[in-house]
């Protein structure tokens, strides 16, 4: 079904008792796969408000991010929490919307700095499963007029409402960045060295290590970015924090900076390769001891954001990561594996049992006949 | 402002009551003698006043679980209380309501810098959380005026902002878990102490709820490495209208201040003669803040200051030291009490988007003039969050009722503009009648679903957020 307006979707949903699969561009083949009628919200596709004075931008779901981009490239202003752009990693085609960021709340590299998709989305309209046409929240940066649904449904993987429009909260774009590249490092160093830069004023805007980069060879990436005198005066006294014990490079070449970040923000060491892939969120000081515990039992090769907060791993095909995980301080997710393999491990992370009984009711009142993404989360 | 009728079964029950919360608590917790609970009969908006049946002030989650489990079998409402600044009535008791104190639950529990976080109870006030790790060279980024004596209980209950927020976002995007209690007494974790949670967002629709979805008595907050420095500029215009298109200019150009704040000729005056902070006698003041290191800092202020330079500006001073700023910022934090020096007044809370600010203040000015209401304007104008603040005399008979109708309007011309009745203070009871002008029934109703999920019997806050006329039939069931 591809309906023509807000309008035309809540028709059709109300008295649906048939399952529907929200999709935006279908580049986001996340969770367990659901059975029923996908719904593309690609007529779904004008930017409806964008004041560059004012920080925000209003889009209808089916926008593609790509429109976003050009958008706000012309006014120097960005998404500043980098959305992950998964069609490498998932191997899907297709353009990525607006709407299906939202509803997976994808955050890349700078997250660590400025916080994650959810912070900046301030408002949204939605069909419930109904077919009711909710908003909540509004176009403004600060707002606390009601209960925040917004929260609530950023992040859903469309199983409370079929997002229709967000609004969003911009940022102006760094004019120039620059990165610190250390090479060589072992991974208790290297997640020190991240954490160390962390922790100092320096605005760090991305904290990432490659146990083995491009060439084979560790490498530690971090990024400062902002006006050229701040961000080269930055560059120079985080340097000296560490230049006693390692050697550090600083590149400046905006081309290679992206190309070096996206690779990070796209999961690129895991493109083309063989096997399952997981997100594991937890604390940064626990990263260490945790992939450590991870390699004495299980074939694993990893990758780490957000200075440890954020472990990418490359498992076997069909490994149940989260045997592995007892007391995990965070939790996991199986992004890339197999439809058998997900419903087999379940993609989404345990909860509490009163957690999940919480979750069921709300997904039970926005979406009575459970009609929303049949089973992805819940 | 009408306040649902009291249940007397629970008022003439109220000597067992106590009994039973005096079993389950550690002495000295229960305040029931009507002139000390005359003491918690409202909060931060004095226009209305309630006392409560009585006050508990528990020590521990496992107190607050006990508490919540008796008000749930015998169905006596609670009112959930930080330090009681709430400016929206949202610590506004009923007579046949027990409040909940957090006071008590005031310890640091644990301080994390390595991982740039710490764990407290949520009766702390905010400024200690701050103060607690600036040695380590951090600090806790939300600031509501009231920081001092505010607690992150009432912060979390209300997503509180304050002047910083246009860097740092407001309590939601600064708290990373929760120990919540829900009403039937059980106690769980949301988020935790680490970067986003998994699945549904609860831990994001909690903050902001008002106390009505349940007690936090634990929060993980995320902390933040100090700037080398930061030194706020004064921009003195000639109009209001002149300083809302600076605001948005120097948005527009790519600089984003650490707080961009907003004062009027009124406002200016009445902190000038309390604290003294330095402010140019002007129509229309902006206090511009940015961070980073002394040369960072001057570059970014001589960007500013040619941008201003577009807006014909009547004055234009640098601080010069750490004092001056120091007190700058405590002339605008003192704002709303200046103020309450020289007239009594209603703070309102309305956000606009920040490109309409010249239209707003045009229609604030005009319906101050209609209603013959002086407006004082005291704002954070780089997110767009304004405080009003209405002058009327408490005392005479019939300005209160006037002063609250002018607030409506006011608000109601925000919601016209594209803005929402409420940036930072929350709904409360202030402006609960006003929702259904922002908000659709529908959009009300799945609102309100969620609080059923939560608090199926509506025992929390219960009054509050809502119209009581599209509450009615889930309080009273």
């Amino acid at each position: 079904m591809r309906p023509a307006s807000e309008s035309e979707l809540a028709d059709l949903i109300a008295g649906r008792t048939s399952p529907v699969i929200p999709c935006g561009g279908d580049t986001r083949p996340i969770g367990l796969p659901s059975a029923g009628k996908k719904f593309y919200l690609g007529n779904l596709n004008r930017v409806t408000q964008y004041e560059p004075g004012a920080l925000t931008l209003v889009a209808e779901a089916g926008t593609p991010l790509k429109t976003i981009f050009e958008i706000l490239n012309e006014k120097g202003q960005m998404l500043p929490f980098e959305p992950v752009d998964y069609r490498g990693l998932l191997e899907s085609s297709g353009e990525p919307t607006i709407g299906g960021m939202v509803a997976t709340n994808s955050s890349g590299p700078r997250r660590v700095k400025v916080g994650a998709c959810r912070d900046y989305v301030i408002g949204l309209r939605f069909v419930d499963g109904e077919g009711n046409i909710i908003k909540s929240g509004g176009r403004v940066m600060k707002n606390v007029t009601g209960y925040d649904l917004t929260k609530l449904l950023t992040g859903s993987f469309g199983t409370l409402g079929i997002i229709t429009e967000v609004a969003l909260k911009v940022l102006p774009a760094p004019t120039h960045a620059a990165v610190l590249l250390i090479e060589g490092l072992p991974e208790k160093l290297a997640l020190e060295v991240l954490n160390r830069s962390l922790n100092s004023p320096f605005e760090v805007s991305g904290a990432a290590h490659l146990c083995s980069g491009v060439d084979g060879h560790p490498v530690t990436m971090i990024r400062l970015e902002g006006f050229q005198s701040s961000v080269m005066y930055r560059a120079e006294e985080l340097s000296k924090y560490f230049e006693d014990t390692v050697s550090i490079t600083v590149e400046t070449d905006s081309e290679r900076i992206r190309e070096g970040w996206k690779y990070i923000r796209d999961v690129g060491p895991f493109q083309n390769r063989k096997g399952d892939v997981w997100k594991i969120i937890t604390k940064p000081n626990e990263a260490l001891s945790l992939v450590k515990g991870l390699r004495e039992s299980i074939d694993i090769e990893v990758f780490y954001d957000w200075a440890g907060n954020l472990i990418w791993a490359l498992v076997h095909e069909g490994t149940n990561l989260r045997d592995y995980l007892q007391g995990l301080n965070g939790h996991a997710t199986l992004i890339r594996a197999s439809d058998d393999n997900k419903s087999h491990l379940e993609v989404f992370h345990q909860q509490s049992i009163m957690e999940l009984e919480l979750k069921k009711r709300l997904k039970h009142k926005f979406d009575p006949g459970n009609i929303l993404n049949q089973g992805m989360i819940l | 402002m009408e306040m649902p009728s009291s249940n007397n079964s629970i008022i003439n029950d109220k000597d067992r009551l106590i009994g039973l919360f005096n079993q389950i608590l550690s002495p000295n917790s229960v305040i029931s003698d009507p002139y000390e609970t005359k003491a918690y009969e409202c909060d931060g908006l004095t226009a209305y006043k309630c006392p409560p049946l009585a006050v508990l002030l528990p020590r521990t989650t496992e107190e607050v679980s006990e508490i919540l489990k008796i008000c749930h079998e015998e169905k006596v409402p609670v009112i959930p209380r930080g330090a009681g600044t709430s400016l929206s009535g949202g610590a506004l008791p009923t007579s046949d309501s027990v409040i909940l104190g957090t006071s008590r639950l005031n310890n640091i529990l644990d301080l994390d810098i390595e991982n740039r976080m710490v764990r407290v109870q949520t009766g702390v006030t905010n400024l200690s959380v701050t103060e607690a790790v600036e040695n380590e060279g951090f600090f806790y980024a939300p600031d509501p005026s009231s920081q001092l004596v505010c607690t992150i209980a009432g912060n979390i209950a209300m997503n509180s902002g304050g002047a910083h927020c246009l860097k740092y976002g407001v309590t939601t995007n600064n708290l990373l878990g929760v120990k919540i209690v829900l009403m039937d007494g059980s106690i769980m974790e949301l988020g935790g102490e680490y970067l986003d949670s998994g699945g549904l967002d609860l831990l994001g629709v909690v903050c902001g709820s008002e106390g009505q979805l349940g007690i936090v008595t634990e929060a993980v907050l995320k902390i933040i490495p100090k700037p080398e420095g930061a030194r706020p500029i004064l921009l003195g215009f000639d109009s209001n209208v002149i300083a809302g298109n600076c605001v948005s200019d120097i948005i527009g150009e790519g600089i984003l201040p650490v707080a961009i704040e907003f004062m009027d000729r009124l406002c200016i005056r009445a902190c000038e003669d309390f604290v003294g902070a330095g402010y140019p006698d002007v129509e229309a003041l902006l206090i511009v803040e940015v961070e980073g290191s002394a040369k960072e800092i001057d570059e970014q202020l001589d960007r500013i200051k040619v941008i201003a330079s577009r807006h014909n500006p009547v004055a234009m001073k640098e601080s010069k030291s750490d004092k001056e700023s120091k007190l700058i910022w405590l002339g605008r934090k003192s704002a709303f009490g200046a103020m309450g020096r020289i007239n009594d007044y209603m703070c309102l809370d309305g956000t606009i988007p920040v490109s309409r600010l010249p239209d707003v203040l045009e229609g604030i000015s005009s319906l101050s003039e209609k209603y013959g209401l002086a407006v004082a304007n005291v704002f954070h104008a780089g997110d767009g969050n304004l405080h009003p603040l209405i002058l009327f005399n408490a005392n005479q008979e019939g300005e209160l009722e006037k002063c609250e109708s002018l607030g409506a309007d006011i608000l109601n011309l925000c919601v016209d503009l594209g803005g929402c009745l409420s940036g930072e203070h929350g709904v409360g009871v202030e402006k609960r009648d006003l929702m259904t002008n922002q908000f659709s029934r529908q959009d009300l109703e799945i609102q309100m679903r969620v609080k059923d999920v939560f608090d199926p019997d509506w025992l929390l806050n219960p009054a509050k957020v809502f119209p009581l006329e599209i509450s009615m039939e889930r309080r009273l069931n």
